[in-house]
């Protein structure tokens, strides 16, 4: 069983570009659909407003932790309890985190990126989403889900 | 990745996800585990056949899993049996999934974008 998020995905594009989507805040922006009101500066706040289309409401906070160029982007931030509109805005510095982080390596076609985010060990149980609890398969299914999961990551 | 979908209804529970982690980060308890996702109940007798551990170790390592709710133990006559309550481990399992899958997708972006 883990606590952490590991992904690994092959970019075709060149190291210095991958960095440059991911750390110039507006090009970050872009993919990630926020509207970042100033640049990344490691150790610092970074906030912004989502631009996802019916969630504007939403803020970005993020607080900015590694910046190696070219080798790894790393920030922590918020997963609060609920971000439904009407329990809006919430003092997002209180809530527990996560760290998200970046690392880059450069391969023959390109460049790989792996993502991780950690720490949610830390989170409180109602962090959970009850619109996803949609494994209404019965005790079985439950049990091979719980089984696989806890066989994979011993 | 937009955080759109990280709402959720709130709920009364407020069980702490590290002890479920902690209690899973036992070998011992990890077979424990999976041996009662095979199956309803199970008595200690059962529990410890094919282990190398005495009764009162597998008792002890239980005892964590009851604690956090992963196991219930149930009385059948004068016998206690143990079962599964999938419901802590679900828990903590549907919401990586959840955040995994925004990862998905906002990588997927991040890759169109670079690409192009």
């Amino acid at each position: 069983m883990t606590d952490r998020i590991e992904k690994r995905i092959e970019l075709k594009a060149p190291v210095s570009r991958v960095w440059r989507a991911l750390t110039d805040h507006h090009e970050f922006g872009e993919w990630f659909r926020v509207k970042l009101d100033g640049p990344f500066v490691s150790g610092q706040l970074s906030r912004g407003q989502i631009t996802y289309p019916g969630y504007e409401h939403l803020k970005w906070e993020a607080i900015i932790q590694k910046m190696e160029p070219e080798r790894l982007f790393s920030f922590t931030w918020p997963h609060p309890k609920s971000i439904e509109k009407a329990d809006y805005p919430l003092d997002c510095s209180k809530e527990p985190t996560t760290l998200v982080e970046f690392r880059l390596q450069k391969t023959a076609s390109g460049t790989l990126l792996v993502l991780t985010e950690s720490g949610f060990d830390k989170l409180p149980a109602d962090r959970r989403l009850d619109a996803f609890r949609r494994n209404d398969g019965g005790w079985t299914e439950q049990m091979k889900n719980i089984e696989n999961h806890v066989a994979q990551k011993p | 990745m937009s955080r759109k979908n990280r709402s959720h209804v709130a709920t009364t529970a407020n069980r702490p996800h590290a002890p479920v982690f902690a209690a899973l980060g036992d070998q011992t308890r990890l077979s424990l585990v999976t041996k009662l996702c095979r199956g309803r109940h199970y008595s200690i007798a059962q529990l410890t056949e094919g282990s190398r551990l005495t009764r009162q170790a597998i008792t002890k390592h239980l005892r964590v899993l009851q604690r956090t709710g992963i196991v219930r133990c149930v009385r059948a006559g004068r016998e206690s049996r143990f079962e599964l309550d999938p419901k802590p481990i679900q828990e903590v399992k549907s919401y990586l999934d959840f955040v995994s899958k925004q990862w998905d997708e906002a990588l997927f972006r991040l890759k169109a974008f670079v690409e192009e």
